[in-house]
């Protein structure tokens, strides 16, 4: 760090006083001679670090015991004490270096502290009770206050010393940021915690292109969880700062010009991003060294007992670098709160003590409130309240345990941060206003209305203005006018008169509520409908109309659009708005891999004791002596169990170990063979009897037309299994009217059925249509299948579907309207051009998701 | 680097380093073998890491194929939904999983072997398949 010797404001009597000390004549007289009410031989005090420990630790001191020292302050940097937390308003230019500082050198003089700025404190020498100064200035102490505070971390990564790259950690750090930045160009930031965005978003605003590294995959992970840090960093990423997450930082490389420094910085993948300025804020080390050299006991920083005492009775430390019971502090609060402790100790109090802090943190980037506190990651015990207003960019999520508030994160509206931090810090118990504090104060102890608890009231108490929908922008007096003008009594009428709650319908209940509180007696609330699971109140049709209607188009826009109530939803919902997201974005929206059941992730079925069963793909049931003896070599070669005929006339290799899979696929690969994705919800078999070409009944080539259904539709994914099959005749012998579509071959066409089901609730199909042509049986499987694609909720078989939407629905779409069947084809075909890939060549051949088969290691 | 360690282990546990963080797919698991049966090691959101026995306390269901959600995973045979951080079958089921420590060091993960316990619980609800 740079040490800045520089012109020093302070009295040059007093400096002269103290080096006459340093020669033994004692400064003791000079400095009661400037102090008004100079008694008798005060004790030296003399602190080391002029930060806001320190500093706040003399504050407290003067307050409670003025005049009782004498003080001395070392700083080594060459400024008066400023609020070091401000930094980064004074990068982004919202604030001067003047507006920061928080006791001016006047304040010093006032309160006759001798201030030695620039002027870093070299050794402590504990026999003598003196420190000594890089000046050689040698100053006697009685009791000595180290708050040194600490250094930014600098990951030993080659090229970390080049120049250009800086810590951001003191003003002299923000005046090379800003001198950088005037050149304009581009800046890398090595960490993506409070600090590290704190300097991105200056840096941005003063007009330099900035890419944020993050070695975790979300921003803040320490201060938020990871729905609020994807939340804030798209919220950067609009402001056009690039942030990479999981990316970790290999070297930083230097320019190819006259003067070595930064040119860019390179990842672990190899990417290499250039820079002018690099800025590591990727954390703060305690800076123990003066503490360290004088032998004092320290771990991580130096250690000082619950009074802030040393290993050494006379010396005392606060602040970052300290190591109280086995935790560091880099935070303010803590600082101050140990500062505190210290100056009562110092005034002569014994009673108070430090017992470690609970801590909550603010990002200061304008415009962007993010509020965290608490131990906020869950885990056994405890439970989650998570609120999400996706209108309006709000987040919140409270972590309770036992009836006590254990952590919150709060983005996008911190007002009541203060509110919940009390909660927290005071151990309160909150199972009063468990179902309301998420909404803040004033609905939860009755601000509106003093009826505590009681959400009725607080709606009630709302005023005109508030609003109600935030979608639609509709306040609470145009909903009340609408139901008391024209009679409203349902949830349904209000929206269709209003609009409130016609969109994400996030705000339904406050809808209800309002035309309880309005009509009283004479409202009766919808019947309930089910919602999706247990982390949402939206049913499985507002979800799907949302991601369509409102272009939600990630997993996690969902989850914050729709106000999930768990951060990364359940084993329940997340299968299902994969698929729902598949389904509205083909081509668009990348598959959450990790959101799949394990047979469509590992491309077989799991059996009852953790082996998979492999079926490869035989277009409509054909197959030849190829593929049969490719199969048989397959079973020999891994010694798989069992081989059996499915009812879908297809075969099944059971028993096969999860790491031999993509071995096994490879040689079915090789004898041209394709996954059968039997294990999938999507487009399974086209059962097929063998038609005209061989039978003295078959009508038409039921065979052939079977393998074009199942060329056409395979690889597709549904909402659940989908079986087709093809008779020949009505004789049926493809059980074709049990099939979710089944094709009858009769002598003037073909009859389609649909919705039949074969298994634990047997329903024979409706019959749709008939038709003349295979084109048209082919247009109408294509558009059946979209249809239900489209409309069906996630593990919703065609029968039940068929039945809920009732068969004139079905109709409707398909056969009452060409238009719409013709286009329902068209987004079939349109969506099967990107899932026609066979998922076992890309991982037999291609090592995709090679991960999911292999051992992370084998030990013992 | 700071280090995070997620259970307190005796001075005399041997910790088996079998690899790092970014080895374990998030809100995934990945496999370890041991003489004493498989554990699974997982990996939630908030890059939290726990190792769980390979094997559901209901019908030995393989947890490591389940889906991660929270701090919780549903085991792929019959939707039994377990606790990373202690094995505890979530209510109204009833079962443990066997627990093993594990210690994140930077990116590395080690876990302490010879502790797991293995233990069974009984079926409280009709299974209905995944």
């Amino acid at each position: 760090m740079d040490m800045h010797l520089s012109s020093n404001n302070g009295s040059a009597v007093k400096s002269d006083a103290i080096k006459s000390d340093a020669a033994g004549s004692g400064a003791v007289e000079v400095n009661e001679a400037a102090l008004p009410n100079g008694g008798p031989v005060k004790e030296r005090l003399v602190v080391v670090g002029n930060g806001m420990a320190g500093m706040k630790a003399v504050e407290e001191l003067l307050a409670k015991a003025p005049g009782r020292f004498d003080i001395t302050v070392f700083g080594a940097e060459p400024h008066p004490n400023y609020n070091r937390i401000m930094l980064s308003p004074v990068l982004a230019g919202e604030k001067t270096f003047d507006q920061i500082v928080l006791n001016s050198r006047e304040w010093y003089d006032a309160n006759g502290i001798t201030l030695l700025t620039g002027e870093a404190v070299e050794g402590i020498d504990r026999a003598a009770k003196t420190v000594v100064s890089q000046s050689g200035r040698v100053v006697p102490y009685d009791r000595l206050l180290i708050a040194t505070g600490s250094m930014p971390f600098i990951i030993p990564v080659p090229g970390s010393t080049l120049p250009g790259v800086i810590g951001f950690r003191d003003l002299a750090d923000v005046e090379a940021m800003l001198a950088a930045a005037a050149k304009g160009g581009r800046a890398v930031v090595i960490g993506g915690g409070l600090l590290g965005l704190e300097a991105a978003n200056g840096l941005r605003v003063k007009g330099m292109e900035v890419t944020v590294v993050h070695l975790m995959p979300t921003l803040m992970e320490r201060q938020l969880d990871p729905s609020a840090g994807m939340l804030l960093q798209r919220e950067l990423e609009r402001r056009g700062i690039e942030v990479l997450t999981g990316a970790d930082t290999a070297e930083i490389v230097g320019n190819n010009e006259g003067d070595v420094r930064v040119g860019a910085v390179r990842l672990k993948d190899g990417r290499e991003l250039p820079a002018d300025i690099v800025v590591m804020a990727v954390g703060i080390r305690p800076n123990m060294a003066l503490g360290k050299a004088a032998g004092l006991d320290c771990g991580r920083g130096i250690r000082v007992d619950d009074q802030m005492r040393t290993s050494d009775p006379s010396i005392y430390a606060v602040g970052e670098c300290v190591e109280h019971r086995g935790v560091t502090w880099g935070l303010v609060a803590p600082l101050f709160e140990m500062a505190k402790v210290l100056a009562d100790r110092l005034a002569g109090g014994e009673g108070s003590t430090y017992t470690g802090s609970v801590t909550s943190t603010k990002l200061k980037v304008t415009g962007v409130d993010v509020f965290s506190a608490g131990d906020f990651s869950g885990g056994a015990g405890t439970e989650d309240i998570v609120f999400r207003d996706a209108a309006r960019g709000v987040y919140k999520r409270l972590v309770l345990k036992d009836g006590k508030l254990l952590g919150a994160v709060l983005y996008g509206d911190t007002r009541d941060g203060a509110w919940y931090f009390s909660l927290l810090k005071d151990g309160a118990d909150v199972s009063a206003e468990r179902d309301t504090m998420i909404f803040g104060p004033y609905f939860s102890n009755g601000g509106f209305g003093g009826d505590a608890g009681n959400p009725d009231a607080a709606i009630a108490a709302l005023p005109d203005s508030a609003e109600i929908c935030g979608c639609n922008g509709v306040c609470k007096g145009a909903i009340v006018m609408a139901i008391t003008g024209k009679g409203l009594t349902s949830l349904d009428e209000v929206k269709a008169h209003t609009k409130a709650s016609a969109s994400c319908g996030g705000c339904a209940g406050t809808v209800e509520r309002l035309l309880a509180a309005t009509l009283g007696d004479g409202f009766t609330a919808a019947p309930k409908v089910k919602p999706m699971c247990k982390c949402t109140r939206h049913t499985h049709d507002e979800v799907r109309a949302a991601i369509v209607g409102r272009g939600l188009k990630t997993m996690a826009d969902v989850l914050q659009a729709m106000e999930w109530t768990t951060p990364d939803g359940c084993a329940s919902c997340r299968p299902a708005l994969n698929y729902y997201l598949l389904c509205a974005w083909p081509g668009e929206y990348r598959d959450d891999y990790q959101s799949r059941y394990i047979n469509e992730r590992a491309h077989a079925n799991i059996q009852k004791d953790g082996t998979y069963s492999v079926v490869p793909r035989m277009w409509g049931g054909l197959t030849n002596a190829a593929e049969l003896r490719a199969i048989a070599d397959v079973v020999d070669k891994f010694a798989i169990p069992t081989v059996k005929v499915t009812g879908g006339q297809r075969i099944d290799l059971f028993g096969v170990k999860k790491e031999d899979l993509p071995a096994v696929w490879a040689d079915l690969n090789a004898a041209g063979m394709v996954s059968g994705h039997a294990y999938a919800k999507g487009l399974r078999t086209v059962k097929t009897c063998v038609g005209s070409e061989w039978c003295r009944f078959g009508t038409q080539d039921s065979t052939g037309l079977g393998v074009k259904l199942e060329r056409m539709t395979w690889g597709s994914w549904t909402p659940h299994k989908v079986k087709l099959a093809v008779s020949g005749c009505p004789r049926n012998c493809a059980e074709a009217t049990i099939k979710d579509l089944g094709v009858v071959c009769i002598d003037s066409g073909y009859e389609l059925h649909v919705g039949g089901n074969g298994g634990l609730h047997v329903r024979a199909c409706d019959l749709l249509v008939r038709v003349a042509t295979e084109e048209e049986v082919l247009e109408y499987t294509g558009a059946f299948m979209q249809l239900y694609r489209e409309e069906a909720r996630y593990l919703e078989r065609t029968a039940p579907w068929v039945e809920r939407v009732g068969l004139d629905h079905v109709k409707a779409a398909l056969v009452e309207d060409p238009g719409r069947r013709r286009a329902l084809n068209a987004r079939f075909l349109f969506s099967q051009t990107f899932s026609q890939d066979d998922p076992w060549a890309e991982r037999a051949a291609k090592g995709v998701d090679r991960h999911e088969f292999n051992l992370l290691a084998e030990v013992g | 680097m700071d280090s995070i360690i997620m259970e307190n282990a005796a001075s005399e546990t041997v910790w088996t380093h079998v690899g790092t963080i970014d080895d374990i797919p998030l809100l995934g698991s990945r496999v370890v073998r041991t003489p004493d049966g498989d554990i699974a090691l997982f990996r939630t959101a908030a890059d939290e890491v726990f190792a769980l026995e390979d094997a559901c306390p209901h019908k030995r269901g393989p947890l490591s194929q389940g889906i991660v959600h929270g701090r919780r995973v549903t085991c792929p045979l019959h939707g039994w939904v377990i606790e990373l951080a202690t094995g505890e079958a979530v209510a109204p089921d009833e079962g443990r999983a066997g627990h093993v420590p594990v210690r994140v060091e930077g990116r590395s993960v080690a876990i302490a072997l010879g502790g797991v316990k293995l233990s069974r619980g009984g079926c409280r609800k009709a299974c209905g398949h995944v």
